[in-house]
């Protein structure tokens, strides 16, 4: 793996990502939904830029994170529970 | 909780009305602070890009402004108060909070995109035009995807131009339009070769008959993702196969800081006079937060604000300065928002995509604030930033007032506050 390609975790399922790229532009180039809506219905970013929070997930533990705001690092364990 | 941070002056927003205003702050004070809730400097549109960095004009604006000013960067702002020409702000930042004090206070918050909900823009792959924008600089990779860009004005092209360059296949840019006042709008562009010359280099990267003049999306199709969209001229209907459909319907200033602060807020944004100053004494606003009116406005009106705060911050606006440029009358004009663009929302239609709320369940009768408390339209994450601006052009409702937190937050967050 070159040093600019790095692993993260999504809901348990390791995903190779190039560093300094969000983590909403990570999980929709992984064509994974990013949220599951009241109803549950997927969804993925709309504003891309902080606004929407329709990408909103859990980054290392801390819930409600906006992954268009965040770059994804090493070891960066993310989980979609909303 | 720590003690406050003081600073001279601080900046919110680093775009480019935040970068100038600090820029020329810091020329006359070294304790400028610039907050911004990104990562890195530049706003949107000079927004930095994973592989490529900043636009190279402006690298040394962001180096400047770097080594003369302490950037906060990834911090929200949950709160802010002034008492007694105090002004104090409580951020968050990776989960802690804490506050910033200043006597001057420059308010750069920028603008967000307008979304007017039709039916299936819940679907991911549906995003704004400005959002592709921003998510391709961040690193979304559309080589190869299907691409449809609709909505309204110059930023259409402008994003169909650079997702072409980026590999993208874009198969139609639907302007909602009229020819008429497309063929108008031409006519002016005559008059500015510059923005003329940019145009026509963007039209020349799409193939031919992409461009749809006086056409609209009017739904969005698909099952976990969009698949398709059904495009209309009012008369015919056609179907076009898609991986991404963006849609651009204007920009909505962000000014619910300056209306927490208690900041005069008119229909335009954040009202200031010649000076940039608020109404509200040793608080400033610039950019596009006091009114659509581009990045040039923008840097002219950062680089006053960072002026005049740090010259003279006494006093406060007490009549506004009159805003709109020809060119913005032009614009207003060319790219109005035709009813049936505005109406396409179904009672079926979710409207409120943080707490899922249908247009059916929504009372034309009611106001922004009843819609919140009886059907819980505006009430989740997003704080109806989104729902907010799309409902008031439906129903011609005004703004609810704000409240804090301005963001989601956690408690101890919150309590830190006190």
């Amino acid at each position: 793996m070159s040093a600019d390609l790095f692993q993260i975790t999504v809901d348990g399922v390791a995903v190779v990502v190039p560093r300094g790229v969000s983590v909403a532009a990570a999980l929709m180039n992984a064509g994974l939904p990013l949220r599951e809506s009241v109803r549950g219905e997927p969804r993925a970013a709309l504003c891309g830029m902080g606004i929407c929070h329709e990408c909103r997930l859990t980054i290392d533990g801390r819930a409600h994170r906006r992954a268009c705001m965040h770059a994804v690092a090493p070891g960066m364990v993310v989980s979609r529970d909303g | 909780m720590a003690d406050a941070s003081r600073f001279d002056v601080v900046v919110v927003g680093a775009g480019p009305a935040g970068l100038t205003a600090a820029f020329s702050a810091a020329r006359r004070t070294s304790s400028v602070a610039i907050v911004d809730q990104a990562e890195h400097v530049g706003g949107q549109i000079w927004r930095r890009d994973v592989s490529e960095g900043y636009p190279r004009n402006k690298r040394w604006l962001v180096d400047a402004v770097g080594e003369r000013a302490t950037f906060i960067g990834g911090a929200t702002v949950v709160d802010a108060t002034t008492t007694g020409g105090r002004h104090e702000l409580l951020l968050e930042k990776a989960g802690r909070s804490f506050r910033v004090q200043t006597g001057t206070l420059i308010l750069a918050t920028g603008a967000r995109e307008l979304f007017l909900p039709f039916h299936g823009w819940t679907l991911p792959g549906v995003v704004g035009v400005g959002g592709l924008q921003a998510l391709m600089k961040s690193g979304l990779d559309v080589r190869g995807k299907r691409i449809v860009i609709s909505g309204t004005g110059p930023l259409l092209v402008a994003v169909a131009a650079t997702a072409v360059k980026r590999g993208a296949d874009v198969t139609a840019v639907v302007e909602q339009a009229s020819w008429g006042s497309m063929m108008g709008f031409g006519l002016q562009l005559a008059a500015r070769p510059l923005t003329a010359l940019e145009a026509l280099t963007h039209l020349q990267q799409l193939g031919a008959g992409v461009l749809k003049i006086g056409w609209w999306v009017t739904e969005a199709v698909g099952t976990n993702s969009v698949e398709r969209v059904v495009v209309s001229d009012g008369e015919s209907r056609v179907s076009v196969d898609c991986d991404i459909l963006c849609t651009g319907f204007g920009l909505v200033p962000n000014t619910e800081l300056a209306r927490r602060l208690g900041c005069a807020v008119g229909p335009r944004g954040v009202e200031v006079d010649g000076r940039q100053r608020t109404t509200i004494p040793g608080i400033f606003a610039a950019g596009e937060a006091t009114g659509i009116a581009g990045v040039d406005s923008a840097m002219k009106e950062g680089t006053m604000a960072g002026i005049i705060a740090t010259t003279d911050s006494s006093g406060h606006a007490v009549s506004h300065r009159p805003r709109s440029s020809s060119w913005e009358r032009i614009l207003e004009r060319t790219f109005t928002l035709r009813p049936e663009v505005v109406a396409l929302a179904r009672p079926d239609t979710i409207v409120c995509r943080c707490e899922d709320v249908r247009l059916g369940d929504i009372d034309p009768a009611w106001s922004a604030r009843q819609a919140k408390l009886y059907a819980r339209a505006g009430m989740g994450a997003c704080q109806g930033r989104v729902c907010g601006a799309a409902l008031q052009r439906i129903f011609g409702w005004s703004t609810d007032s704000v409240r804090p937190p301005l963001q989601p937050t956690t408690v101890s967050s919150l309590l830190g506050a006190s």
